[in-house]
C-alpha cells in the first residue's frame, strides 16, 4: 500500500488537534480545568468524546476481522461492549459525577476514608491503564507493519507517544476532549461509508448481502458466517464465550479512562445524558463493523485478507517456499500477487482498497491511526490523575500543596508515564498483547466493579472489605491469565482464554468476605451522607 | 472534598420521607432492568455455547437464531435507554426539590 497519501491525511488531523491543544492550553491552568475540563464539556459533547474513548482501533481493525474470518462469533464482542453500558448508565455515571471530584478512587474513598483505599484504587487504575496503553502502542507497531512497511515501528510508536504526551501536556482534558471528539466523528463516518459500500455492492439488497455471508467459499467448501461456533469451539468453547462476556459486560463500568469522563460534566443529568449518546454512537459503529466484516469476507475473500505480496517479491518468497509453490503459483497468475499468510487485522482496509480504492484504503489507514492517538491520550490523562491527584496529592502530601505544584506533578506524571509506555511498547513489539485488553477488562470487572457497586449500596461495606475485594480481584485476574492457555498454551493450568468467570466472583467473595470481618463505623457512619449526595447532587463539585 | 458550608444534617435529609421515595423510584426501576439486562445479555453466549445447533437455524431468510439474538440486544439495549431517560426526569425533578430546600434552609440560617 502507498504510504504518502495516509501520512498526508494523518498529518492534517494532527495539525489540526495540534492547533486544539494550542487553544485549550490557555484554559489548562488550574486542576480542574487540567483534569476536567472545567466541567464545561456538554453532554453531547461528552458522548462523543466517550465513544472516542472507548473505540479503539483493535476493535476498529481488529472486531472487522475477527467478524471476517469469524462472523457470529466476532460480532458477539461488539454485543457484549455496548450492553456494557446499561451498567455504567443504571449504577455508575450519576453517583459518580455528584460524588467524585476527578477519579474513581474519589468515589470509592468516599466514604471508606483513610490511605489504604485509595493507594489501592489508584494502583488498580495505573494497572488497568498501562496494560490497556500497552496495548494499543503495540498495536500501533503491528498496524505500522501491515499498511506503512516502509515506514519502521519504532518511529510508528515514538510519533504517537510523544503526541500523546503533547496534547495531555499542554492541553489537558479540554484537548484530549476535542482530540476524541474528532476522531470519533471520522471514524463514525468512515464506517457508515464502508458498511454502505458494502451492502451497495449487493445493489443494496439485504437479502443478497446476507445470503453471500452464509455461503462464504473457503477453499473447496463454503463456511456460513452467520452461524456460531467458528471461532469459539472445542468442549470448552461455551465456557471461554461466557467468561468473556461477563467480562466484557461488567468490564466497562470499572474502566477508569472512561469513568473519569463523568468529571468533565456539569452535572448528574449531562453524565446521563453522555452516556445516552455515547450508548447511540457506540452501537452504531458496532453494526456498522459487523456489516464491515461480513462485506469483507464476502467482498475481499478470506484468503485475500493480508499483506500482498506482488512481482519480484511474490516470486523471492515462492522460491524459499516449495512447499506451498503449487498453491501460490495459482494465486500468482490469478490475482497477480500473493497473500502467504491471512492476517484479519487488514479486513478494514483491504475492503476500502476494493471498494474504493487507494485513496480510501489510505484514508481508512489515517483514520485507524487517529483512533489510536486518541485512545491513548485519553489513557494518559488517567493515569496523569490517578498518579498525581490520588497518590501525590491526597497520599503523601496529605492534601496539602497549590494549584502550581499540583499542576507541576500531574505534568510530570504524564510525560514519565508516556516516556515509560513509549518504552514498553518498543521492548514489546513484535510480540501479541491482545491478551492485555482482554486482562484490562478482567481486572477492571474483578478489582473496581464490586468495590464500586457495594460503596454505593451496601451500608455496611469496609475499608477492610474494599481493599481485600480490590486486591482479591486484582491479584486473582493477574494470576488466572498467567497461568491461561493466552500465555502458557498447551500447558495452561486454568483452562478458560479470560479469568472473568472465576475472578469476578473472587473479587466480590473477598469484598464481602472482608466486610463482615469486622465492622467500620466510621463508613457506616458516612452511608447517610453518601446517599444524600449521589442521589441528589447537592453538595456535588461544580 | 471540600467541608461543606453548613453542617447539614445528612442523617436528617437521609431520613426525610421525600428522599426514600425518590431512593425506591430509583430502585424500583434500577434494580429491575439490571437485572433483565444482565439475564437478557448472558443468554446469548449460554445458548449459542451449549445449543450451538439450535442457534444455527436460520430464522429470517439466511440469517441464523443466534444472529437475530445478538442484534436483539442492540434493540433491548437502546429500548432501556429510552425507558430510563424517561423516568430519570422524575428523579431529576425530586432531586432539584430536595437540593432547593437545603438551599433555603441554608439562606434562612444566614438571614
Amino acid at each position: 500500500m502507498n504510504a504518502q497519501p495516509s501520512l498526508v491525511m494523518f498529518g492534517v488531523f494532527v495539525g489540526i488537534t495540534l492547533v486544539v491543544t494550542y487553544w485549550a492550553s490557555g484554559q489548562s491552568q488550574t486542576g480542574r480545568a487540567f483534569y476536567a475540563a472545567d466541567r464545561r464539556i456538554g453532554g453531547l459533547q461528552n458522548g462523543w468524546a466517550i465513544a472516542g474513548d472507548y473505540v479503539s482501533a483493535a476493535t476498529f481493525l481488529g472486531i472487522t476481522g475477527l467478524v471476517a474470518f469469524y462472523g457470529f462469533d466476532g460480532f458477539m464482542y461488539s454485543v457484549g461492549w455496548l450492553v456494557a453500558y446499561l451498567a455504567v448508565l443504571f449504577l455508575v455515571a450519576e453517583p459518580l459525577r455528584n460524588t467524585g471530584k476527578y477519579t474513581v478512587a474519589d468515589l470509592m474513598s468516599f466514604r471508606l476514608r483513610g490511605r489504604g483505599v485509595r493507594a489501592i484504587a489508584a494502583l488498580s487504575t495505573l494497572a488497568i491503564t498501562l496494560f490497556y496503553l500497552i496495548a494499543q502502542m503495540v498495536g500501533v507497531s503491528a498496524i505500522v507493519n501491515l499498511l506503512l512497511p516502509r515506514f519502521g515501528d519504532v518511529v510508528a510508536i515514538v510519533t504517537v507517544g510523544v503526541l500523546m504526551i503533547v496534547y495531555v501536556l499542554f492541553g489537558g482534558m479540554l484537548a484530549t476532549t476535542w482530540v476524541q471528539i474528532i476522531k470519533s466523528g471520522l471514524l463514525l463516518l468512515t464506517t457508515i461509508g464502508l458498511a454502505l459500500l458494502a451492502v451497495g455492492h449487493f445493489h443494496f439488497s439485504l437479502g443478497s448481502f446476507f445470503n453471500a455471508a452464509a455461503t462464504v467459499p473457503e477453499g473447496a467448501r463454503a463456511s456460513n458466517l452467520l452461524q456460531p461456533g467458528l471461532l469459539f469451539r472445542g468442549p470448552l468453547g461455551a465456557w471461554n464465550l461466557i467468561s468473556l462476556g461477563l467480562a466484557l459486560v461488567l468490564g466497562t463500568a470499572g474502566l477508569p479512562h472512561i469513568l473519569m469522563r463523568f468529571f468533565t460534566v456539569p452535572s448528574a443529568r449531562a453524565a446521563r445524558t453522555s452516556v445516552a449518546w455515547a450508548m447511540v454512537l457506540v452501537g452504531v459503529f458496532y453494526l456498522m463493523v459487523s456489516f464491515m466484516g461480513l462485506g469483507a469476507a464476502t467482498i475481499v475473500g478470506k484468503d485475500h485478507i493480508g499483506r500482498r505480496m506482488y512481482a519480484g517479491q511474490a516470486i523471492h518468497y515462492i522460491s524459499n517456499h516449495p512447499q506451498d509453490q503449487q498453491t501460490l503459483d495459482v494465486q500468482l497468475k490469478t490475482d497477480g500477487y500473493i497473500v502467504p499468510k491471512p492476517d484479519s487485522n487488514l479486513a478494514a482496509p483491504l475492503l476500502a482498497q476494493q471498494l474504493g480504492g487507494p485513496f480510501l484504503a489510505a484514508f481508512v489507514a489515517a483514520v485507524a491511526f487517529a483512533t489510536i492517538l486518541a485512545v491513548v491520550a485519553g489513557l494518559a490523562i488517567t493515569a496523569s490523575s490517578a498518579f498525581a491527584h490520588d497518590i501525590w496529592f491526597s497520599l503523601v502530601r496529605n492534601g496539602r500543596g497549590d494549584e502550581t505544584e499540583h499542576l507541576f506533578v500531574a505534568r510530570g506524571t504524564a510525560l514519565v508515564f508516556g516516556a515509560l509506555a513509549i518504552a514498553l511498547s518498543i521492548a514489546l513489539r513484535g510480540f501479541n498483547v491482545a491478551f492485555l485488553v482482554g486482562l484490562a477488562f478482567a481486572v477492571a470487572a474483578s478489582a473496581n466493579v464490586p468495590v464500586i457497586l457495594l460503596a454505593l449500596s451496601w451500608r455496611r461495606f469496609s475499608r477492610t472489605g474494599a481493599i481485600a475485594g480490590m486486591l482479591a480481584g486484582l491479584v486473582s485476574s493477574l494470576l488466572l491469565i498467567a497461568i491461561s492457555p493466552v500465555l502458557m498454551g498447551a500447558r495452561a493450568l486454568f483452562p478458560l482464554e479470560n479469568p472473568g468467570i472465576v475472578s469476578i466472583p473472587i473479587g466480590l467473595a473477598g469484598a464481602i468476605i472482608g466486610t463482615l470481618l469486622a465492622r467500620d463505623r466510621e463508613s457506616e457512619a458516612m452511608f447517610d451522607q453518601l446517599q444524600v449526595r449521589a442521589a441528589t447532587g447537592i453538595g456535588a463539585e461544580v | 472534598m471540600k467541608p461543606h458550608v453548613k453542617p447539614v444534617s445528612w442523617e436528617a435529609l437521609a431520613a426525610e420521607p421525600e428522599f426514600r421515595a425518590l431512593l425506591r423510584a430509583r430502585r424500583r426501576f434500577v434494580v429491575p432492568a439490571t437485572i433483565f439486562f444482565v439475564t437478557y445479555y448472558l443468554a446469548l453466549p449460554i445458548s449459542v455455547g451449549f445449543w450451538p445447533q439450535l442457534m444455527s437455524r436460520p430464522l429470517v431468510g439466511p440469517v441464523t437464531a443466534a444472529y437475530c439474538f445478538a442484534l436483539s440486544q442492540f434493540a433491548m439495549a437502546w429500548i432501556l435507554l429510552a425507558l430510563y431517560l424517561r423516568r430519570a426526569r422524575r428523579f431529576d425533578i425530586a432531586a432539584a426539590q430536595m437540593r432547593r430546600h437545603e438551599t433555603r434552609e441554608l439562606l434562612d440560617e444566614v438571614r
